[in-house]
């Protein structure tokens, strides 16, 4: 194998992620108050949305459209604990609220990978789906929690502020919450129980005839993908002060999917990438007077082309840079024949076990 | 006699040994349940018999309605393994097609939602059928220009669809904007009927759907069973590439089962439209109504697809009048919990069978 060949490709992922990273890390001293709050924090929660969703399908093999529904499960059962108008009477602290919210979120994210779990595929995001806009349904009807009209002016705890005119701690939230999800997913893919997740990902089959338990490690994976979503959706609440059945309907639905699938659906920092893009193009285009009020024609665009030309995503182009840079350096046939670092997911967007 | 006990007793032993416990305890809570809902349906029936019959009647023309849209999605998606996302849309679209032609028949003066139908059968059949051509052929176009070259891929069919479903969505809430309304039925159908062996009226036109439905149905099944075109389908759900390999143009089946499954889609929208109403929100809501009809009845079956619409439009309808005052609103759990119950017996749908 090349050696520079190889060094150039690592600091072809790791210099752009490190830039990144250096740069939100200033982002408050960068840009205004509205990009940070509008583009910039909003991209970062969708970003840990869009993870959970990437999560499942890189490494277990599961697409679930559910993760908006646990998000809001979180979401609600938080705004409904504090202190707002709308929802139930509870005026309960901040802090334990969120607590029992996430709590919430992971017990039916349990409860309905128990049920999800035994189909696989196609059948596995259906049934997500159907849960999905069910729950949608549920919050919408049931006023006692929310009713169309949503919980609003949700108490926060005081480190958040006010999301609008004092934008940087919610900023340094859900950045530090992003990484910490990020970190985490990487750390679990390397431990034995990540790496079961990925066998039973590859093969079902052999994977029980070793004797683990498939259908109860997808459960286990589904309710870390509902833990990873509530964090989301706390901060989405923190974000809006509001959360309302719209918050978790399909559009939203399909927002965090167009989000991972531009990112890119096999890579975990897919999630943040397609979020970035999809919260800028979406401030970007509303000033457009081609574009107006039209923005979801150009987002299901911009979504069918990349479906159509590149599976994998902005990260997948990425990759084809990386490969074709490495390939011209080393001036032979790929350095090696799976792309990526070791540990990465593969990329096998066409195969059914990577439904 | 103790002969015949040790030889009967190994028997059943190794009967209940090939279902684990857990699994038998499931059963046994769904039976439960399934009592439990029945008497309290029967003990509901028996204080008050008129209501009973009208809640019925209610759920089983819903259930025809849903079964008419479900069938072109269980059609489409056994044939093809597709499943098409846009179904929901298409079905919204015909609605819509339908509710503008019939505008623009009567000069503006049939479609009010309430008071007497001012539309004569060609301002209700030419819609009717216009919409419904529109749609298949929106459907057919779909397929050719987006689903054909990646056949056998079923996450990104399935994600091309969601993307034609969001730009959909965004042009019709452009060109009709979000006001609900409905056709108008024929002034030829007599309003309401009378049920015989009782004082009781029904609106004519839900019969009038379910009429529709069960025609379909039986169409349906005499296509599939008795047609050539039939036993095409039916051998290639079960292997496209020996169909193809025989010389049969399975492009060509492939083509007509689209432009078939959107024509229902069409047919239902047309028909849900007069019966209920033609709403932007239709989209979503039909879309989950077609997924949880296949799920429950288990994909590609057609009779599955028919038990899957009559669940779900009984407990719909019941939920609804049925569950304790003050929680009826939480009704929509009655069809979550539904969900539940037949996944947790059956994974692949009552009627479905492993791909």
């Amino acid at each position: 194998m090349n050696r520079s060949a190889l060094s150039l490709e690592r600091a072809l992922w790791w210099g752009p992620g490190l830039l990144l990273v250096l740069v939100l890390a200033v982002a408050p001293l960068l840009f205004t108050d509205f990009y940070l709050s509008q583009v910039i924090t909003k991209a970062l929660w969708l970003g840990i949305a869009a993870a959970s969703l990437i999560f499942l399908a890189a490494y277990v093999g599961m697409v679930s459209l559910g993760q908006v529904a646990l998000y809001g499960i979180a979401g609600f059962t938080m705004a409904n604990l504090v202190v707002a108008d709308g929802g139930s009477p509870v005026a309960w602290d901040p802090w334990p609220a969120t607590l029992v919210g996430i709590l919430a979120a992971v017990a039916a994210g349990l409860f309905i990978g128990a049920i999800a779990s035994r189909s696989y595929g196609i059948y596995f995001l259906m049934i997500t789906l159907a849960v999905g806009v069910l729950t949608y349904y549920f919050f919408g009807q049931v006023t006692q929690l929310s009713g169309f009209g949503g919980v609003n002016n949700v108490t926060r705890p005081g480190i958040v502020s006010n999301p609008v005119t004092d934008p940087q701690n919610l900023f340094y939230i859900a950045l530090g919450t992003s990484a910490v999800v990020y970190l985490f997913v990487r750390y679990l893919a390397r431990t034995p129980f990540g790496l079961a997740l990925q066998g039973v990902r590859d093969d079902p089959s052999r994977m029980r005839a070793l004797g683990y338990n498939v259908p109860f490690l997808r459960m286990l994976a589904f309710g870390l993908g509902a833990l990873i979503a509530s964090f989301a959706g706390i901060i989405s609440v923190w974000w809006n002060t509001r959360i309302s059945p719209g918050s978790i309907d399909l559009a939203r639905t399909i927002d965090v999917l167009v989000i991972a699938v531009i990112g890119g659906l096999y890579r975990l920092e897919g999630a943040w990438v397609g979020a970035f893009v999809f919260a800028a193009l979406d401030n970007w285009t509303r000033g457009l007077d081609i574009v107006g009020q039209r923005f979801n024609t150009v987002i299901g665009a911009i979504f069918l082309a990349i479906v159509l030309l590149s599976p994998g995503g902005l990260m997948g182009i990425w990759q084809s840079i990386v490969d074709f840079l490495g390939r011209q350096l080393s001036g032979g046939p790929p350095a090696r024949p799976t792309p990526g670092p070791a540990d990465e997911p593969r990329q096998a967007t066409d195969s059914p076990q990577a439904l | 006699m103790s002969g015949q006990t040790a030889a009967v007793a190994p028997e059943r032993r190794s009967r209940f040994a090939t279902v684990p416990p857990g699994t038998l305890a499931l059963r046994a809570a769904v039976a439960l349940v399934l009592v439990f809902v029945a008497v309290w349906v029967a003990y509901k029936a028996f204080g008050d018999p008129r209501t009973f019959v009208i809640v019925g009647l209610n759920g089983l023309t819903l259930a025809g309605l849903y079964f008419v849209v479900a069938s072109g999605f269980t059609l489409i998606f056994g044939l093809m393994r597709v499943v098409n996302m846009a179904h929901g849309s298409l079905y919204m679209l015909a609605g819509f097609f339908a509710l503008e032609l019939q505008t623009r028949l009567t000069g503006g003066e049939a479609t009010s939602a309430f008071g007497s139908s001012q539309a004569g059968l060609g301002d209700w059949i030419i819609p009717l059928v216009v919409a419904c051509l529109a749609v298949g052929v929106i459907g057919l176009v779909m397929q050719q220009l987006f689903l054909r070259w990646n056949q056998g891929q079923e996450l990104r069919q399935a994600l091309i669809t969601i993307a034609i479903s969001i730009i959909i969505a965004d042009q019709t809430l452009a060109h009709f904007g979000g006001i609900a309304e409905s056709l108008a039925p024929p002034d030829s159908f007599p309003e309401s009927v009378h049920l015989p062996f009782s004082d009781l009226t029904y609106p004519f036109f839900r019969i009038f759907v379910l009429l529709v439905a069960i025609a379909v149905g039986l169409a349906l099944w005499a296509m599939i069973q008795r047609t050539r075109f039939g036993m095409i389908v039916r051998a290639g759900v079960d292997d496209r590439q020996m169909v193809s390999a025989l010389g049969i143009n399975i492009q060509l089946v492939f083509a007509s089962a689209f432009l078939l499954g959107a024509t229902l889609a069409g047919l239902g929208g047309v028909l849900g439209g007069t019966m209920i109403s033609v709403d932007k929100a239709n989209d979503t809501q039909y879309l989950l109504i077609s997924l949880i009809v296949v799920i429950i009845g288990g994909m590609g079956s057609l009779a599955g697809a028919a038990l899957g619409a009559l669940a779900l439009g009984l407990v719909d309808s019941f939920g609804d009048v049925y569950l304790p005052a003050g929680y009826t609103n939480y009704s929509i759990l009655l069809i979550f919990g539904l969900l539940v119950l037949v996944l947790a017996v059956r994974p692949l749908g009552l009627f479905g069978r492993p791909a």
